[in-house]
């Protein structure tokens, strides 16, 4: 192959070119109507792309309208259905059977909220009848801190148990500083106040480990009791300063709650709560449509920038976003170079054989193994064997608390990882044997040794295929929920895997995960109907964070195309 | 056209033979696998001097020369037979470092073939790979050798450009100022203008001219004329065999073998 042009590869091009040439001749001669020049056959490629695209505009249309939809202040209508009052928010209508007529009608369901007041979330009103509705401007929507949203009227609570109105303008402020004192609760029970706990616990743990070397022998008396003494010491001081701001904390706590309002629904009931307890409050039906947009984009941040609230039902889902993208960049951290390193002995080291060829197909048919089976090799050798040999070394104090002997979000990304690695793999080795030989040759030539060529023209050329790999090994990571289920995702974490407590990194904290929330939302909560605009929301969210993390791969790889094979290449 | 069997016997010109040679080689055999590409070719080639390899294609020129510097180590079931010696020492030597033996012979291929870095980086990769880091070394070396190359003057601008973004014909003349960066005793062209427009051509002709006394040049050409213009000696192969060497005039004025007459009257070919 490499006489550079041999009699049969110089003539052979011409020859068949010749037989292509007097073929299309013919062809084009013969063909007299549009089945012979296969027109039929082109209408049906197309219609299968247009339907492909068909098929995907409605798929992200149907999640991103009924996503966006849910975080949308819709308006609220007011109307007396036979006997009952309803108040609430119109959603989606069906055709269903009346009770009372037992006749077929179109009819919408309505949400009703006020779960707490004696009413029915939902009820179903005959769809004519909602158009013709009226729709009270002085109806607030409000969110809780608890019991979900409330529709109804806002009274000011006074000291002697008398309830009054209160104008717009109060309301707004006292919502406002309790919005401030809730945040000032807040920082400090999950600051300060979750930093002297970690504290003391390891306080705890370092007298444990004390205790353990007394018994080993590995200490002697004396010198345990002036460790445990400064352990003492430490132990006081931090109690004392605990103490201290769980006074604070409470002192905050009382003074905010003697602040209050009362809920006022129509059908009459009543119900009282801390000002700061209210987290957002409007009057849909008042709203302009620029105000709407503004309230619009504020929930839509307060979605993803805000943590979960009643059993993931409401409230935002920042721990799930960030665990996601958490866990894929820790995957790809570790899929990278695992990945590309087997790719490069596969193809450019080993030799070329019976082995290696089994090797390959087994790693291509490990692309293929179902990702549940990923997720129990991963709790069953991560986390029961590996996670359980580390925890015997180096935190027994904790046992039989296990740190990293249960999931994780390390041990999730690492089964990701062995899940995506034969994606990487294959698209590696096909990125190296697609480059040019003539490009090796010279680097020879100029007699580099084979490490020397491959570090520093064959890998750089390789490059972007090697971030097609990648891109693709992390779309699959994301969308990935089986293998999760086992190796470390949870409802609802305590903390994130990464904060501000030394070592600010643990890769040994479960997480939550947009694939599993989704999951949960839609068939693990409280009632379907509630849950699923959260559903859409969660299901828009993880689209968009796979969509923006293949985005920025892509341009990752283009930078590189750019820089490894010239302008207007390729 | 001839039958292998009645080829005449290989014929060097007693000019061939005189003068210091830069690389001999001796009973020198090839096989892709079980083919035989190479038979027994026996001849010096002078030092500093230009030598162009012609034949027809398939005969064993671009093989030849391939294994001057080893190249065809990269090709699986290749085995040799008989010797090639640059210098001193023989090229197939048991225990040869085989980078050190490419560092001392550049060579510029049919294609160009560019690495895909900047302009500076493709000229200074010999002495990057030898260990060099020396600034003002690289500087000087990426310099002469650009100019050597008569490279110079266009990029000087555009050394930190991609190398990707020249012409085909300044991107072929980038790969000889590459070949010659590391400062080699013998430089390997295999039909470095194949490629190439009538006018890249010249130059790339006018550079291997300039080099003479410099380098000891072998170059494989498919162009007799180019041949004619560029090369002090000539040597014509036919079917793995080495069927003529000796200086070009006589070659091409009056060549002592019928076949290499009629090679180059285009009688067959």
């Amino acid at each position: 192959m490499f006489k550079p042009a041999s009699p049969s590869s110089d003539s052979n091009p011409n020859a068949q070119g010749a037989v292509l040439f007097k073929t299309a001749v013919r062809l084009r001669n013969r063909a007299s109507s549009n089945a012979t020049e296969g027109v039929p056959w082109i209408w049906v490629c197309a219609g299968a792309l247009v339907t492909i695209l068909l098929l995907i505009t409605a798929l992200f249309g149907v999640i991103l309208s009924q996503g966006l939809s849910a975080l949308w202040p819709h308006a609220v209508i007011k109307m007396q259905n036979d006997s009952t009052l309803v108040i609430g928010i119109p959603m989606r209508q069906e055709e269903g059977t009346d009770p009372n007529t037992n006749t077929r009608q179109n009819r919408r369901l309505i949400y009703q909220a006020n779960r707490d007041f004696g009413v029915n979330e939902f009820a179903f009103v005959a769809t004519e009848a909602v158009a013709g509705a009226e729709r009270p401007d002085d109806i607030w929507f409000v969110e809780r801190s608890e019991w979900g949203p409330f529709l109804g009227k806002i009274l000011l609570l006074n000291a002697d148990g008398t309830s009054v109105s209160l104008e717009k303008q109060k309301l707004t402020q006292m919502l406002e500083d309790g919005a401030q004192r809730r945040k000032q609760i807040h920082k400090l029970e999950k600051g300060k106040l979750a930093d002297l706990n970690l504290d003391l616990e390891e306080l705890r743990l370092e007298k444990k480990k004390i205790e353990r070397m007394l018994e080993l022998g590995r200490i002697t008396d004396v010198e345990a009791a002036d460790n445990n003494k400064l352990l003492e010491e430490r132990f006081q001081s931090l109690t004392t300063e605990h103490r201290k701001l769980s006074e604070q904390v409470q002192q905050l706590r009382s003074a905010d709650e003697a602040i209050k309002l009362t809920l006022a629904a129509e059908n009459g009931q009543t119900k009282e709560l801390a000002a700061s307890q209210i987290l957002r409050a409007f009057q849909p039906n008042a709203l302009s449509t620029f105000e709407k947009l503004s309230l619009f984009i504020a929930r839509l941040w307060g979605f993803v920038s805000e943590e979960p609230r009643e059993a993931n039902t409401e409230g935002g889902v920042f721990p799930a976003l960030f665990g996601t993208v958490a866990m894929t960049i820790i995957m790809t951290l570790f899929v990278l170079p695992i990945g590309v390193m087997t790719a490069v002995y596969m193809r450019e080291i080993a030799k070329q054989g019976m082995l290696v060829s089994l090797v390959r197909i087994a790693v291509n048919n490990l692309a293929g193994v179902p990702s549940i089976v990923y997720g129990v090799f991963g709790v069953g050798f991560f986390c029961y064997t590996v996670g359980a040999s580390i925890d015997q070394l180096l935190f027994q104090e904790k046992l039989p608390n296990p740190t990293f002997g249960t999931g994780g979000i390390l041990w999730a990304s690492l089964t990701l990882a062995l899940l995506t690695v034969p994606v990487v793999i294959v698209s590696t080795e096909e990125a190296l044997s697609a480059v040019p030989r003539s490009l090796r040759e010279a680097s020879y030539g100029c007699g580099a040794t084979r490490m020397q060529t491959l570090w520093n023209i064959v890998l750089p050329k390789a490059l972007p295929g090697v971030m097609t790999g990648l891109i693709l090994a992390m779309a699959r990571a994301v969308g990935e929920v089986a293998p999760l289920l086992m190796t470390g995702v949870v409802k609802l974490a305590p903390a994130l895997p990464v904060d501000g407590h030394f070592p600010f990194v643990h890769l040994e904290r479960s997480f939550m995960h947009l694939g599993f929330h989704i999951y949960d939302l839609g068939f693990q909560s409280r009632s379907t109907e509630l849950s699923r605009p959260m559903v859409f929301a969660s299901t828009s969210l993880l689209v968009a964070v796979v969509l923006s993390l293949n985005f920025i791969a892509i341009k990752i790889r283009s930078q590189l195309r750019k820089r490894f094979e010239g302008r207007g290449a390729f | 056209m001839l039958n292998p069997n009645d080829l005449p016997p290989t014929y060097v010109h007693p000019e061939s033979l005189s003068g210091p040679a830069q690389i001999s080689i001796q009973n020198f055999n090839l096989w892709y696998g079980k083919a035989q590409a190479l038979h027994s070719i026996n001849f010096p080639i002078l030092q500093h001097h230009i030598t162009s390899f012609i034949g027809p294609s398939g005969c064993g020129k671009s093989t030849l020369l391939r294994s001057i510097n080893r190249l065809n180590d990269l090709i699986d079931n290749v085995t040799v037979d008989g010797d090639i010696r640059v210098g001193e020492r023989s090229v197939y030597e048991r225990h040869l470092d085989v980078t050190s033996l490419r560092k001392r012979i550049g060579m510029v291929f049919q294609k160009s073939n560019p690495f895909p870095m900047s302009i500076y980086e493709n000229v200074c990769y010999p002495l990057r790979i030898s260990g060099i880091t020396q600034r003002s070394t690289l500087d000087e070396a990426v310099e002469s050798s650009l100019r050597s190359a008569a490279l110079w003057d266009e990029v000087k601008d555009r050394l930190k450009r991609s190398a990707l973004d020249l012409s085909g014909g300044q991107q072929q003349r980038l790969c000889i100022a590459r070949a010659i960066a590391g400062n080699p005793e013998v430089l390997l062209m295999d039909e470095p203008c194949s490629a190439l427009d009538p006018i890249s051509t010249a130059k790339i002709e006018e550079l291997i001219l300039e080099m003479k006394g410099r380098f000891t040049v072998v170059i494989v050409t498919h162009s007799m004329s180019q041949a004619s213009r560029v090369s002090d000696h000539t040597a014509f192969f036919y079917l793995g065999r080495l069927i003529e060497a000796g200086p070009t005039k006589r070659l091409f004025e009056n060549a002592h073998t019928k076949a290499t007459q009629d090679y180059i009257s285009g009688r067959f070919g």
